[in-house]
């Protein structure tokens, strides 16, 4: 089965774009069985479109305001749910707080980088 | 025997089973109705077969054959398509009358009490799959309507499926935390059972706590969960006279059901030699302890400190602040309670009462007993309450 892992940081937490990946995680990043990531830029930087009454509204910001910020997608390969929440350990291990969602793909495409 | 109890006995192991077979708990569920309606009407005429549970398989996992090929869609759904070679009759259809079942109760229960689903969902799937409730019974006994219950059931269930949750014993370095779920979920529903409702949930509990000792008897935790509800349980005809509910200490000692009591105390020696020794065995030895007249109240408090240790508690630490007054007078009790946050929880204000009470403070336990009366939930305890209230003020 995939799974995306939905990587939470917190908004107050200082997010360096330009830093490279911390080590720990960018092992883990290259393990055969995650099969695409991605990193976002906080979400001062996001753009929300939406539809209303035929009209196309873009506001500037996250589409939900929090205090949590998505800041990566992960996607793994595992047997199970545990085989995913395993890995989703070994990520968070070795970040510095935050949340990981961890969601079932119904189906999805993931081209090399 | 009943056919009703036959089908109790039977329905986790069946259910078990048939979620192995086929991968999924809501097929395995409807094959398995199936089965025991079809027992129901053939086994009263034909006599009960010789090995019923294979029999109760072998007719669920062919109707449940048959309808996915009467839908071929909801094979795409399920497991079963990528297993169709090992169901084909010739394969899978042993005699049933000799078959051999396996028990697959244990990794049934380990994915209802997977921590990935909510804890009210997780008792409720428990109840359904292993204990063999139906909705309607799950909803009486949680005082839910039954609506909520249904979707409760079906939400978890989808959840199992789509979510990918494993129908598995967890790995050796996962077991421990997982065991100790499991074991909550069965303690959570014997504790419910404590407050008299139409289901009897401690019953339930129990019958739990016992199929899990017949598939891990190696384990202490286990093995004293069981001896911890066996020897509460055994004091449930003494707990409650007259409408009102009785301190152990008053309680009719003629009313404790011996045989289970000795029983209790079987499981809880067994728990003793086994290596992993918990929470629960130290929760089972002062249950134990309870039982002796006059209490060992020295020992008590030396175990719940013990329990306390190990399980940061404020209740146990509550009810060393008891067993502390019976040694040192209500004074050090109150000293200890003083210290505990839990306003929320009725029985630490019945105890402040009862210690305010012995300490001679009047006031100060009449409002004690006025917030737990205001936070009492069942009728036998509200009784209770009024009465010492009552009495309190004919000191005056």
């Amino acid at each position: 089965m995939q799974y995306a892992l939905l990587a939470y940081g917190r908004t107050d937490s200082l997010r360096d774009a330009s830093a490279p990946i911390d080590d720990a995680i960018a092992a883990v990043l290259a393990r055969p069985y995650v099969t695409g990531w991605a990193r976002l830029h906080a979400d001062e930087s996001a753009t929300t479109l939406r539809s209303s009454a035929g009209k196309t509204l873009l506001t500037d910001g996250p589409f939900i305001d929090s205090k949590e910020y998505l800041a990566g997608v992960i996607v793994v390969e595992a047997d199970d749910l545990d085989g995913a929440l395993a890995v989703a350990q070994e990520l968070q291990d070795a970040r510095s707080g935050g949340a990981i969602e961890v969601r079932p793909v119904i189906e999805g495409l993931f081209r090399g980088a | 025997m009943a056919l009703d109890a036959v089908f109790r006995e039977h329905w986790g192991r069946v259910l078990a089973r048939l979620v192995g077979l086929l991968g999924d708990i809501e097929l395995a569920e409807e094959a398995a109705a199936e089965a025991f309606a079809i027992a129901a009407e053939r086994w009263p005429l034909d006599g009960e077969p010789t090995n019923p549970i294979g029999w109760l398989v072998a007719t669920a996992r062919n109707r449940a054959v048959d309808q996915i090929r009467r839908q071929q869609v909801l094979a795409a759904k399920t497991k079963l398509l990528g297993r169709e070679l090992e169901l084909t009759p010739e394969a899978a259809m042993h005699d049933p009358a000799t078959a051999v079942i396996p028990d697959e109760r244990l990794e049934l229960i380990f994915t209802c009490c997977h921590p990935a689903l909510a804890i009210d969902a997780q008792v409720a799937l428990t109840l359904r799959t292993l204990g063999g409730l139906s909705t309607e019974e799950i909803a009486l006994a949680y005082l839910v309507p039954f609506d909520t219950m249904s979707k409760r059931l079906t939400r978890a269930k989808h959840k199992i499926r789509d979510a990918g949750i494993p129908f598995a014993v967890p790995p050796d370095h996962q077991l421990p935390d997982r065991l100790a779920g499991v074991l909550a979920v069965v303690y959570l529903i014997f504790n419910e059972g404590w407050g008299g409702r139409r289901i009897d949930l401690a019953a339930e509990a129990i019958q739990l706590g016992r199929a899990l000792a017949d598939l891990m008897p190696d384990d202490g935790e286990v093995l004293a969960l069981l001896a911890l509800m066996l020897l509460h349980d055994a004091r449930r005809h003494a707990r409650v006279r007259d409408g009102q509910v009785v301190p152990l200490d008053d309680q009719d000692r003629s009313l404790w059901n011996e045989r289970q009591i000795a029983e209790g105390r079987e499981f809880l020696e067994a728990a003793m030699t086994r290596e992993h020794a918990g929470p629960y065995v130290v929760q089972a030895a002062i249950a134990e302890l309870h039982l002796h007249q006059p209490r060992d109240w020295p020992q008590i408090a030396t175990l719940y400190e013990a329990l306390g240790r190990q399980t940061g508690s404020p209740i146990v630490e509550m009810n060393r602040a008891i067993a502390i007054a019976e040694i040192e007078g209500p004074e050090a009790g109150l000293a200890i309670l003083d210290r505990l946050e839990l306003d929320h929880y009725r029985y630490f204000h019945s105890t402040y009462a009862d210690l305010l009470r012995r300490a001679g403070r009047h006031s100060d336990a009449r409002r004690a007993y006025r917030r737990a009366l205001d936070l009492a939930n069942t009728d036998p305890e509200r009784r209770f309450l009024r009465d010492r209230l009552a009495e309190l003020n004919a000191c005056e």
